[in-house]
């Protein structure tokens, strides 16, 4: 116990302080405080300090909130803070008092500064955590969503592939004329190849007692609409719905899409085809694949082609890229634009050569993604069109 | 078409396994749609049954001895009702591996006591061999089989069904195939020769062939055999018949069957002694005119038919079918056998309208070669002497109307090769390739040849046709892979695809699934829409439906659309958005229907799934309106929606769906669907909401906006200033209305309605639309004194164009 005479300024107070301990500031007056400061640091010494950050440091541990810590940076850090106060009285104390107790007094300072900032985080984790927690596993709230049909999709793709190599989409007609149907491409009436398209007939008599329309049965018709309004080069696709009169079964549908492609210009060949075709293979099917093509017939193209692609297992993984057990894959029918188609539409045979095919989006869908029935497709059973 | 390789190996020699050849002809463009074998019958022999006596103990069993050829007879029980001593017969020993009849199962067959005797073996039936289902009795081998022949060499055999297309009839024919395999795999063809003793009388003089419409008949050759037999085949051509699909009926019939599968050429024989004055005529059938054909039906026929006659009647069907006046019978003994070339499509036709595809107009509806009739003929009547007996008459009667006209010949020339196929190819190379089909050519210059279509090949008109001759055999796989180079044309985006393609990405951004649908629906279908939606369009129908639920070209989407999504409400849970773009059909009064491009929707259902957040509220019309509008948005296009009266349509619930700005041309209806519609599609649980619009209005009214060009506005700096602002308006005052009149207002940026109010404190007839206004300016920041005067000005409008009083 030490009895102390104070000067601070104008005003002197007579304390009776113990020396080194702890006094909660925050319960004094402001002059109290200024005095109390001045009155310690002349009382210092490096132990003293040591004592008074720990001190600090129990009070911060305590402290429950935010705004508890904030009092306590005042209290200890602010610009009236012990550890302040300390600092500011160093240049009144004794010169060889100086550097000890200015040494302490920074790293008390540094201490407790960096002491605050791990407890506003922690008192700031604490908080968070406080607010309690989500059970992450409820669903979320519902965003409907909406998808193309399959064949759009497929549709698309294998429009954008032939695009890309310079390609335009055209549509026409699903109810079609005879004429354009069967006898512009060289299917002349009474033709036993009419066999291969058997056909809905629309209920109409003209003049001459002809039923002239029926529902398209390929979009070949637009080969020669197409030509009849542009001269060369043509370089089309043609997608669209057609119509057979056929019993349904897991890979036969009456209505059906077909995605018909043809080019005509000075110069163009069967190894042009077989390039054009290859691109569009490896597009839709990847990369790797392989074609082949194989003698058919179909009257407008001659020679007549059909091409499959390449369906190898793969070493790698056992597995074969389509899930068939063949090696090669039926896609398209294909061909060099008959002479006869050309003259039909007024091209010249002898100048102009062009190539033309054709396919179902539906049996490549099929083959893309393993569906065993095409029915599936205009059923519209949501559980179908959603996996797409 | 079955082409056993036992028959066909006749002609050329068979150098590759079955399935390489099938491979080979496949790729070349005859289709092997299946390939099989018969036979694999180890420890099967030709056996012989010395004896027969009854089975002691049961009276439908008999006890065989049965020489197996390499050991001593053994004794056999045999419950077929046709075994005989004497007879070679298929013989199993116990241990071979057969069908057992009694499990349906192959086992190994075991020594067996049958009702007391031990049987050392079996007598098989064609069943037991899997050859056919027929088990009622046991398999009557040739006499000339050998004891003690594996029976593989003698039933086994293999098969290759065709699939043909229809410009290759000629392999129709064992020598057609033969051709093409010989041409595949570089074998000599070996055509059967056709000479036979002739007698002295010349056929001419007893009988006579006159073709009065030489336009449908172009060339009738026949032939005169007296004195035959008629009795049944010897056993070789009654195996190749039945191997080839075809049942055995009696020598001659069978002779003409055979030349026909051998050589592609239909025959038929007549009946002589039936045939007034001897003498065949060859014209069209009056009209009305009736015949018998041998199947014993009375056909009624046009002068579009043509008739084998004789100057009296009828007696047959050019090229379809025979009659039964003239047929061949057990006692004919002079014979006319007819060998003729009919016009292909005039044969088609009648068979078609007699629904008489026959094995003969099979064939000569594809087109055969005359050259091809005189050859078939004299197979056929040097096989009817082998077989039947009796004397051909000298020589053969052909009329043959364009006989002096020359076969045109086709060229080929290495120039027109390049430009097709994209590859050199040597004139040598595509000489003997084409030699090799038996096409025979003539050089006509370094790079150039003409080719004669032999007579077996009508499929060969034109340059390309010998392009592709050449290039099938060659294989595709020696063309090589470029890509285009000529120059790309300019691209023509089509408007209407365009906008379809934005549309339905559109509405799919905006929660709606696409369906795709048949567009042929029923007429019931149609009428459950109520009478409005037809609009008193007359409808187009199929003229050959399938079905009678599937016979108009639909004139709306609607009933379609509900139709799949009364099928989903019937197989799923939850609520349904889904929509369609489609044609409707239109007829016009000349030529092809209008097809106008439709875009349909629909929603019914729960708004969400049943989930945890209890939104349980069910779809309506603002949800349908709503996305209808934000994928018009989407679109740059501002819908507008004016009530409308429908009645496919709930009353006062349907709208008019028109383009902002422009309400007087509607692009389509939106609304919930009127209860007894819904009720009849079987969808009355819940509120249906259905669109449709026509996107020729819509792409019509799209390209004639200038929008495009106008669309970008710039971004204002300044901060906007909202007001909340209630205006109590005449209940039937449409809320869009007084919206249109808010941003019609200077410095209003945007009004959305956010409150819509009737009840208490607001008058009766009336109800409050409280919207939040955004003001901006594009220059300055707006002062308080600037948006008061802005809602002094857009009140005072409102209250002169629709009364409305701003609420306390």
């Amino acid at each position: 116990m030490t009895n102390w005479r104070l000067r601070a300024g104008r005003w002197s107070i007579r304390l009776t302080l113990r020396q080194g301990a702890a006094y909660n500031f925050t319960s004094l007056t402001l002059l109290q405080r200024i005095i109390v400061s001045q009155v310690l640091a002349q009382t210092q010494s490096a132990e003293s300090i040591s004592e008074l950050a720990s001190q600090a440091l129990a009070e911060l541990d305590a402290v429950p909130d935010a705004d508890s810590a904030e009092q306590w940076r005042v209290a200890w850090l602010g610009r009236r803070g012990q550890i302040t106060g300390i600092l500011r009285s160093i240049p009144q104390l004794e010169p060889e008092l100086r550097r000890e107790v200015g040494t302490a007094a920074n790293q008390a300072r540094n201490l407790l500064d960096e002491a605050l900032s791990r407890r506003i985080r922690e008192l700031a984790e604490a908080e968070l955590a406080a607010r309690g927690a989500l059970d992450v596993t409820l669903p979320g709230r519902p965003v409907v969503t909406g998808r193309l049909h399959p064949t759009t999709q497929i549709v698309r793709e294998v429009c954008a592939a032939f695009m890309a190599m310079g390609f335009s989409v055209v549509e026409g007609p699903e109810v079609e004329l005879d004429h354009y149907n069967f006898e512009m491409l060289n299917i002349p009436a009474g033709h036993p190849a009419r066999d291969m398209w058997n056909s809905l007939w629309v209920d109409y008599v003209n003049e001459d007692g002809q039923q002239p329309m029926l529902l398209r049965t390929h979009t070949s018709p637009m080969q020669a609409r197409v030509m009849e309004s542009q001269e060369p080069p043509v370089r089309v696709v043609v997608p669209g719905k057609c119509y057979r009169y056929e019993a349904t079964d897991a890979t036969h549908e009456w209505h059906f899409y077909q995605i018909e492609g043809l080019a005509v210009a000075e110069g163009i060949t069967f190894a042009d085809l077989k390039g054009t075709l290859y691109e569009f293979a490896r597009r839709v099917f990847g990369a790797d694949r392989q074609i082949r093509f194989r003698c058919d017939y179909f009257p407008f193209v001659e020679p007549g082609v059909d091409m499959s692609i390449s369906n190898f297992v793969d070493p790698a993984t056992g597995r074969r890229p389509i899930n068939r057990d063949e090696d090669w894959i039926e896609i398209m029918g294909a061909g060099m634009v008959h002479p006869r188609v050309l003259e039909g539409v007024g091209y010249d045979p002898q100048r102009y050569t062009g190539f033309a095919f054709g396919m179902g989006p539906e049996r490549i869908g099929m083959l893309k993604y393993g569906i065993d029935d095409i029915r599936h497709f205009y059923r519209n059973d949501v559980r179908f069109l959603r996996q797409f | 078409m079955l082409i056993p390789f036992s028959w066909l190996s006749q002609y050329v020699d068979i150098t590759l396994p079955a399935d390489e050849l099938a491979h080979r002809l496949t790729m070349g463009g005859i289709e092997v749609g299946d390939v099989f074998t018969r036979g694999g019958w180890e420890g099967c022999v030709v056996g012989y049954v010395r004896a027969t006596r009854p089975h002691p103990n049961a009276d439908t069993l008999t006890l065989c001895e049965v020489d197996p050829g390499d050991g001593p007879p053994v004794e056999v029980v045999c419950g077929a009702p046709n075994v005989a001593s004497g007879q070679k017969i298929c013989f199993a020993r116990p241990g071979v591996t057969l069908l057992n009849m009694h499990t349906g199962r192959r086992e190994e067959l075991k020594p067996a006591t049958i009702r007391g005797v031990v049987s050392e073996g079996m007598i098989c039936s064609e069943a037991e061999l899997e050859i056919s289902e027929e088990h009622e009795g046991i398999i009557v081998l040739p006499d000339d089989a050998e004891v003690g022949t594996p029976l593989d060499d003698v039933l086994g055999d293999t098969f290759l069904e065709l699939e043909l297309t229809p410009n290759r009839g000629d392999c129709l024919s064992m020598l057609g195939v033969a051709r093409e395999i010989g041409a595949l795999t570089g074998q000599q063809v070996r055509v059967p020769d056709v000479s036979y003793r002739e007698s002295g009388t010349a056929a001419s003089e007893l009988a006579r062939v006159s073709i009065a419409d030489p336009d449908l008949c172009l060339r009738y050759t026949a032939s005169v055999v007296t004195g035959i037999s008629i009795g049944p085949s010897p056993h070789w051509l009654q195996d190749r018949l039945i191997r080839a699909g075809l049942r055995p009926i009696n020598n001659v019939v069978d002779v003409t069957n055979y030349v026909m599968l051998e050589f592609n050429q239909p025959l038929h024989a007549f009946d002589l002694d039936t045939v007034t004055d001897r003498h065949v005529v060859v014209r069209r059938a009056a009209d009305g005119e009736k015949f018998t054909t041998l199947d014993d039906v009375e056909r009624t026929l046009t002068a579009d038919n043509l008739l084998i006659a004789d100057p009296t009647q009828a007696i047959g069907i050019g090229g379809v079918m025979g009659g039964a006046n003239s047929e061949i019978t057990a006692s004919t003994t002079n014979l006319l056998l007819e060998s003729a070339t009919f016009h292909n499509l005039n044969n088609r036709r009648t068979a078609t309208e007699l629904n008489l595809r026959t094995e003969a107009s099979q064939r000569f509806e594809k087109g055969l070669r005359p050259e091809l009739a005189p050859i078939a003929l004299r197979r056929a009547t040097q096989l009817i002497l082998e077989t039947a007996g009796g004397e051909a008459a000298a020589g053969i009667i052909d009329v043959f109307p364009d006989g002096d006209k020359a076969v045109a010949s086709v060229p080929l020339t290495v120039q027109r090769l390049r430009q097709v196929l994209g590859m050199d190819l040597d004139i040598g190379r595509a000489e003997s390739v084409l030699n090799s089909l038996g096409i025979a050519t003539k050089r006509t210059g370094s790079d150039s040849l003409e080719a004669e279509p032999p007579y077996w090949r009508s499929d060969i008109a034109i340059e390309e046709d010998l392009i592709e001759e050449v290039i099938r055999i060659i294989g595709y796989d020696e063309v090589p892979t470029t890509m285009l180079s000529s120059p790309i044309p300019y691209h023509r985006g089509d408007a209407m695809t365009t906008l379809k393609d934005r549309l339905r990405d559109a509405l799919v951004a905006a929660g709606m699934q696409e369906t795709i649908s048949y567009p042929l629906v029923g007429p019931d279908e149609l009428a459950k829409l109520g009478n409005g939606y037809d609009e008193g369009e007359s409808l187009l129908r199929v003229a050959n439906p399938m079905s009678a639920e599937q016979d108009v070209l639909r004139p709306t989407l609607a009933a379609s659309i509900l139709n799949t999504l009364a099928y989903n409400r019937g197989h799923n849970d939850g609520g349904f958005r889904l929509f369609e773009l489609g044609r409707a059909f239109i007829p016009q009064s000349d030529g092809l229907p209008k097809e106008r491009e439709v875009a349909a929707g629909v929603m019914c259902g729960p708004r969400y799934d049943a989930n945890w957040l209890n939104d349980t509220e069910v779809l309506d019309f603002f949800d349908l309106s709503g996305t209808l509008a934000t994928a018009l948005n989407r679109m740059g296009i501002d819908a507008d929606f004016s009530s409308a009266d429908h009645a496919m349509f709930h009353p006062g619930r349907c709208a008019n769906v028109a383009i902002a700005g422009e309400q007087d041309a509607a692009i389509g209806l939106i609304g919930e669907l009127h209860p007894d519609v819904a009720a009849a599609f079987d969808l009355d649980a819940e509120p249906v909401i259905y669109f449709e619009l026509r996107l020729d209005d819509l792409l019509a009214a799209q390209l004639g906006d200038e929008f495009a060009a106008s669309r970008f506005q710039s971004l204002s700096r300044f901060p906007a200033a909202n007001r909340d602002l209630a205006l109590v308006v005449a209940a039937d005052v449409p809320a869009s209305r007084v919206r249109q009149l808010i941003e019609r207002v200077r410095l209003v940026e945007r009004a959305e309605l956010f409150d819509v109010y009737e009840g208490e404190n607001v008058p009766e007839g009336t109800r409050s639309l409280a919207f939040r206004i955004r003001f901006r300016a594009g220059d300055r920041t707006l002062t308080a004194e600037d948006v008061n005067r802005a809602v002094n000005g857009l009140t005072r409008a409102l209250e002169r164009e629709v009364g409305a009083t701003v609420r306390g």
